[in-house]
């Protein structure tokens, strides 16, 4: 009777451990969200810059997650930035599709942006996207905007 | 002269004690297999470690968690970024709060009782009975209290995240009104299963390891007097609270490079 007892409450013990594990598997991390597991397929695109794009950022089209970036690597020979991506396999795009760096909110992370395009073909597994916008760098628009706000100056001098 | 000379004889006499844990340590893995044969020694040991550490456990991480939705709302609300409270709740326990403080309350509640209890069985000469009677003292009372915590220590620490998670939800969404759905969604885009939860699990599996061979090691070591397993039950806690800590550094820098 003893030993039952005792056998019950570490049952309940590794249950209840367990439970927790799946909890903070399921609920806090991202095992249910898109992007994991192998029903996914290849896109590359090539960027001129990247800014602060990390490997597992999102790719969204039109705001909704639909993949992950999968690696980020440099072109040597054409000295640009290679993305590589997984997209769900549940979603194609047409060949013209364009891909740009965006950052989500002004202080948010950065993803990948998906416009699709109109041609009836579609992107298959190991496509590369060819129409791509690099990441804005910040400090590249603020000296365009000084540049020509000092080349507005002259003009009204003249 | 006299202090250089003590301190070589500490230094040699750790060294020479390094090298005896390590030998009962293959000891205890090489005589395991009896205690998986008599898997109920291990279930007996699982309730004393494991099932009796709850209460502390689940407690502690309430309120852990509660603390940290506190503090993290009054810092990410001078940046008007509340919402990241869920972020900062999950990573802190997940990776670190989780496995470190789990560990550290399981080295002085359960820990301390294992030292204890072995080196009263020494002192009282049980193993040397059992010896006697031809019943491996390692094989029939060290290894199944080992596995046992080794057992235990990941489910306390995943138990203590999950609530420390949950006295996070309390105090960001209940009582002081985060918004609900970014709590849970910012905290679902920034934990990732296998880098955080996987990491932190494996983290509490060393430190399981780590805290019951210096706990079994200090009993078994301990000498067979009043003093003796006192000083050995102390020992457990301090040694075993900073082996933590150290192995929980060692392993941050591995596990968390950033890329």
């Amino acid at each position: 009777m003893e030993r039952s007892t005792l056998d019950l409450w570490v049952g309940i013990f590794v249950c209840a451990g367990i439970g927790a594990l799946l909890i903070l598997a399921m609920k806090v991390g991202n095992m249910a969200s898109i992007g994991v597991g192998n029903d996914t397929y290849a896109l590359n695109a090539q960027f001129e810059n990247i800014g602060g794009l990390k490997v597992r950022a999102p790719v969204k089209s039109a705001g909704v997650v639909v993949g992950r970036v999968a690696a980020i690597g440099f072109d040597n020979e054409r000295f640009v930035a290679r993305v590589e991506m997984r997209v769900n396999k549940n979603f194609k795009f047409p060949k013209d599709t364009s891909a740009s760096i965006l950052t989500s909110g002004l202080l948010g992370e950065q993803y990948v942006g998906l416009d699709a395009g109109g041609d009836p073909a579609e992107l298959g597994s190991g496509d590369s996207i060819k129409l791509t916008q690099s990441a804005v760098v910040l400090e590249k628009l603020i000296s365009q905007f000084l540049y020509s706000k000092a080349a507005e100056g002259d003009t009204t001098k003249k | 002269m006299i202090n250089v000379r003590a301190i070589g004889h500490r230094a040699v006499d750790g060294i020479w004690r390094l090298g005896y844990a390590s030998r009962f340590f293959a000891l205890v893995l090489a005589s395991s297999g009896t205690a998986f044969r008599r898997f109920r020694l291990i279930v007996r040991e699982i309730y004393f470690a494991g099932v009796l550490s709850l209460i502390i456990i689940l407690v502690s991480g309430l309120f852990v968690g509660m603390v940290l939705g506190l503090q993290g709302y009054n810092t990410l609300q001078t940046y008007g970024s509340e919402s990241a409270l869920g972020v900062l709740v999950a990573l802190s326990l997940v990776r670190e709060l989780g496995p470190v403080v789990s560990g550290l309350l399981f080295a002085s509640r359960a820990g301390s009782a294992m030292t204890a209890e072995i080196g009263l069985m020494k002192a009282t000469e049980q193993l040397a009975a059992m010896e006697m009677m031809a019943v491996d003292p390692v094989a029939r009372v060290v290894a199944p209290r080992f596995w046992a915590g080794v057992i235990s220590m990941p489910l306390l620490a995943a138990l203590f995240s999950a609530m420390g998670i949950f006295g996070g939800y309390l105090v960001g969404v209940v009582l002081i009104g985060v918004d609900e759905g970014s709590f849970w969604s910012q905290m679902q885009a920034a934990v990732d299963f296998r880098e955080d939860i996987l990491n932190g699990v494996l983290k509490s599996f060393v430190f399981g390891i780590a805290v019951t061979w210096i706990s079994l090691f200090e009993g078994y070591d301990a000498p067979p007097t009043a003093e003796g397993v006192s000083g050995a039950t102390t020992r457990t806690v301090v040694t075993s609270s900073l082996a933590i800590l150290g192995l929980d550094f060692m392993l941050t820098s591995l596990m968390f490079r950033g890329i």
